[in-house]
């Protein structure tokens, strides 16, 4: 179900390149999202996902088709990964008929059923208990299927996610959860504050491990492992990835409060995609001009998308009332 | 001096119970705290204990008495002064007392109500709100495996109302479970589970309790298959009971009809006869949005004569129910509310006006066609609700009428509805604050002017 099918193909090289071309389909985008959005195009709240790309990316990549996933707001880069289309991604942001939602949801709010992609939500936290659902239904049907609910560091400090944690580890759920650690919650950085995000988990039963959410490699390999162990019927897991989002929370937030040398020097040293562009020419799994190419052809697929969403319909009014309920 | 035992009121609704087993025998020695009987209640089964020590002189009420009322005196307890010596019990029992003073009646809770509206010809059993609740959600779970119940006790303590009754023994766990007291989370879960095709029923203990789950209901279940442009369906059920007195104090009295029924993208019932508690629940189960369905407590145990509903009886959301006919005023409510609207109209037709009652039972989607078709005849209309009067239902109701029926009206639409207060514990202030039928005949005589 991951962009390109990452992962599960069988060829390391071909895997790696997957995971390195699903890493610069986000940040391309996003990038160009943040362009749209400057130039008025996009409307309301907008979060970028610029620096967290080897979150999402890595575990797609231990995705099985079937698997569900959810998560907040900050919802582009994993409808890209889960497979939705750059095309149907940017014309929601536009507001188009041809969006992924037909122009209703808008930037936060995303929803792809067959991708088995379940929003984008809002409020913060409250895909937390959605995933466990999901989980829960493919309990009930007894698949071997599991739910990814991501949520950020903030997120966990929801009264909800605590009294999920207790109900998926007592039900036994296949969902894996996946603390999104940026250290920073909306407009202010973690420090002196006590996240204790895994021993939080773990005082519910719930194994937990962290990992570098800088490496997207590192990323993949402990989703491997939490995978196997919600697949096998062994209940919840939960992974607390750290990471980090160059931007502001969202395109409002001029991210003051970051130290000013630090992001330029997170970017050099351990942005995701780059270092695994150092790692792929040092092992000579692709050379420079391939991956030239393919920063062209992603180059490419954003602007297109770009153009496409733009030149797209707005929804007609006459349609306003449409949705609000399902058909019997 | 004896004392006399009487039987214990176990909730705040309880007004008789079954005295299931004695667990002590004349004569026997009993200390504060002994266990002495066990009680029954539809609801509840609980163990009655001593209150002081003494010997248990006569039984007056044997084991396995049906329908004993509270405060009937059960037995008789010796003092610890009569203690020591061969106790000679009475011949004959004390006499009687003065029959206990009971709340004011709740209307709607006395009495079996024979339903309108079916063949006179068919044969007629009753059947409580309670009995066609539990048989709804029994025969839905036989036929579609994909719906589930979540709620507090719901499994294996049968559910705090025991409407649940029997469905964790036939059904097991996979299908009923018993969720911690995380409604948050609870409903959250349901909404995921809704969102990958399964049809949970989330039972609340009381909606007072959905109350922490209100963003789930409404950003969550309400609002994503409009956010999805379609694509995404929440077929959920919420459901529980709501109301007014039981002398149960602010927080758990109020009526939420006029909150949900706000919202687009929920539908909201408030059933109020059986036969339509049990086709409402099981329209509400197969319908592919996230209905809210509030219950009464205090109807819970009334009892309607219908005839035998069988699998198929599926009542339609959206379509009120015309109870009664009437041609001087049209009286509108929905669930418990429809108790004060009939017994009001009994009243009036002794004094010669006759009333239209209508039941609405969903409130979203609304049938205001049916209300005003009934107001172009009557002219006249009064709406009742136990909620509060400010953005009540009923106001929403007199506009429509306005909208829809101005040049038929001959008075302004009353909306008769609880006082705009929190529920108040004492009991004088709660009987007080609570609709009565007396308001409701108050309000059609003013619009009718006499």
């Amino acid at each position: 179900m991951a962009a390109e099918g990452a992962g599960a193909m069988g060829d390391p090289v071909e895997e790696t390149l997957a995971l390195y071309r699903a890493m610069l389909l986000i940040r391309r985008f996003e990038e160009k999202t943040g362009q749209l959005y400057g130039m008025g195009l996009i409307g309301g709240f907008c979060h970028l996902y610029i620096g967290q790309e080897a979150v999402v990316t890595g575990l797609e990549a231990c995705a099985h088709p079937g698997d569900h996933r959810v998560t907040s707001y900050r919802c582009h880069g994993h409808a890209l990964a889960a497979g939705v289309s750059p095309e149907a991604v940017m014309s929601e942001l536009l507001g188009r008929e041809s969006g992924v939602n037909r122009g209703r949801g808008g930037s936060m709010h995303m929803f792809s059923p067959a991708h088995r992609f379940w929003g984008g939500h809002g409020i913060v936290g409250a895909q937390v208990p959605i995933g466990a659902g999901l989980a829960l239904a493919e309990k009930h049907r007894g698949t071997n299927n599991i739910a990814f609910c991501y949520f950020g560091d903030g997120a966990a400090d929801q009264g909800q996610v605590a009294e999920t944690y207790a109900m998926a580890r007592n039900w036994q759920l296949p969902v894996l959860f996946v603390i999104e650690n940026n250290a920073q919650f909306a407009g202010a950085p973690v420090r002196g504050r006590a996240p204790a995000l895994l021993e939080r988990a773990r005082a519910h039963g719930i194994p937990v491990q962290a990992v570098d959410g800088m490496d997207v490699r590192a990323v993949r390999a402990a989703g491997e492992d939490a995978v196997l162990h919600v697949r096998a019927g062994k209940g919840p897991y939960l992974l607390e990835v750290k990471t980090h989002r160059y931007r502001g929370h969202s395109m409002a937030d001029p991210a003051k409060y970051r130290r000013a040398a630090e992001t330029p020097r997170q970017r050099e040293d351990r942005d995701p995609i780059t270092s695994l562009r150092r790692q792929i020419l040092a092992e000579d799994l692709a050379s420079e001009d391939d991956l030239k190419a393919v920063d062209r052809e992603i180059k490419e697929i954003v602007s297109a998308a770009a153009e496409t969403a733009r030149a797209a319909a707005e929804p007609d009014p006459a349609t306003l009332s449409q949705h609000v309920y399902a058909e019997a | 001096m004896p004392t006399e035992i009487l039987m214990p009121a176990l909730s705040p609704t309880m007004e008789e119970g079954r005295l299931a087993r004695w667990y002590v025998k004349e004569g026997d020695r009993v200390d504060a705290g002994d266990v002495i009987a066990e009680i029954e209640t539809d609801k509840a089964t609980l163990e009655f204990e001593a209150v002081a020590p003494g010997r248990l002189g006569p039984i007056l009420v044997p084991e396995g008495a049906e329908a004993v009322k509270v405060n009937t005196p059960i037995a008789v307890l010796l003092s610890a002064a009569e203690d020591g010596t061969e106790i000679a019990l009475p011949e004959t029992p004390p006499a009687a007392p003065p029959p206990a003073p009971r709340p004011a009646a709740r209307g709607a809770r006395s009495g079996t109500l024979r339903e309108p509206g079916w063949d006179a010809d068919l044969p007629r059993g009753t059947l409580t709100v309670r009995e066609a609740l539990r048989d709804a959600l029994a025969e839905e779970m036989r036929r579609d495996d994909d719906v589930v119940l979540i709620g507090e006790e719901v499994a294996e303590y049968q559910g705090a109302y025991k409407i649940t009754q029997g469905l964790f023994d036939e059904f097991g766990a996979r299908r009923v479970m018993d969720a911690p007291i995380t409604e948050h989370a609870f409903t959250g879960i349901a909404v995921g589970a809704a969102f990958a095709g399964l049809r949970p029923v989330v039972e609340y203990m009381s909606f007072a309790f959905a109350m922490q789950a209100m963003d789930q209901i409404v950003n969550s279940a309400a609002k994503t298959h409009y956010m999805s442009g379609g694509a995404v369906t929440c077929p959920l059920v919420l459901r529980g009971p709501q109301g007014m007195g039981g002398r149960v104090g602010a927080q758990h009295a109020q009526c939420f009809a006029s909150w949900f029924a706000q919202v687009p993208g929920l539908k909201v019932v408030a059933p109020f006869a059986a036969s339509d508690a049990k086709g409402l629940l099981k329209a509400a189960i197969r319908d592919p949005n996230p209905v809210v369905f509030l219950e009464s407590e205090a109807l819970y145990g009334r009892a309607f004569e219908v005839p035998d509903l069988g699998e198929d009886h599926v009542v339609p959301l959206g379509r009120a129910r015309v109870w009664r006919e009437g041609t001087d005023v049209t009286i509108v409510s929905f669930g418990a509310g429809m108790a004060h609207a009939l017994a009001a109209a009994d009243t009036l037709a002794e004094e010669g006006l006759s009333a239209e009652v209508i039941d609405l039972r969903s409130l979203r989607p609304l049938d205001t066609g049916t209300v005003i078709e009934s107001v172009k005849r009557t002219s006249r209309c009064v709406t009742v609700e136990d909620g509060w009067p400010v953005g009540a239902v009923g106001d929403h109701i007199a506009a429509e009428v306005m909208r829809g029926a101005f040049d038929w009206l001959d008075a302004p639409v009353l909306s008769v509805t609880g006082r705009d207060l929190p529920m108040p514990y004492a009991e004088t202030l709660e009987q007080a604050a609570l609709v009565t039928s007396g308001d409701v005949v108050a309000a059609a005589r003013r619009v009718c002017n006499r």
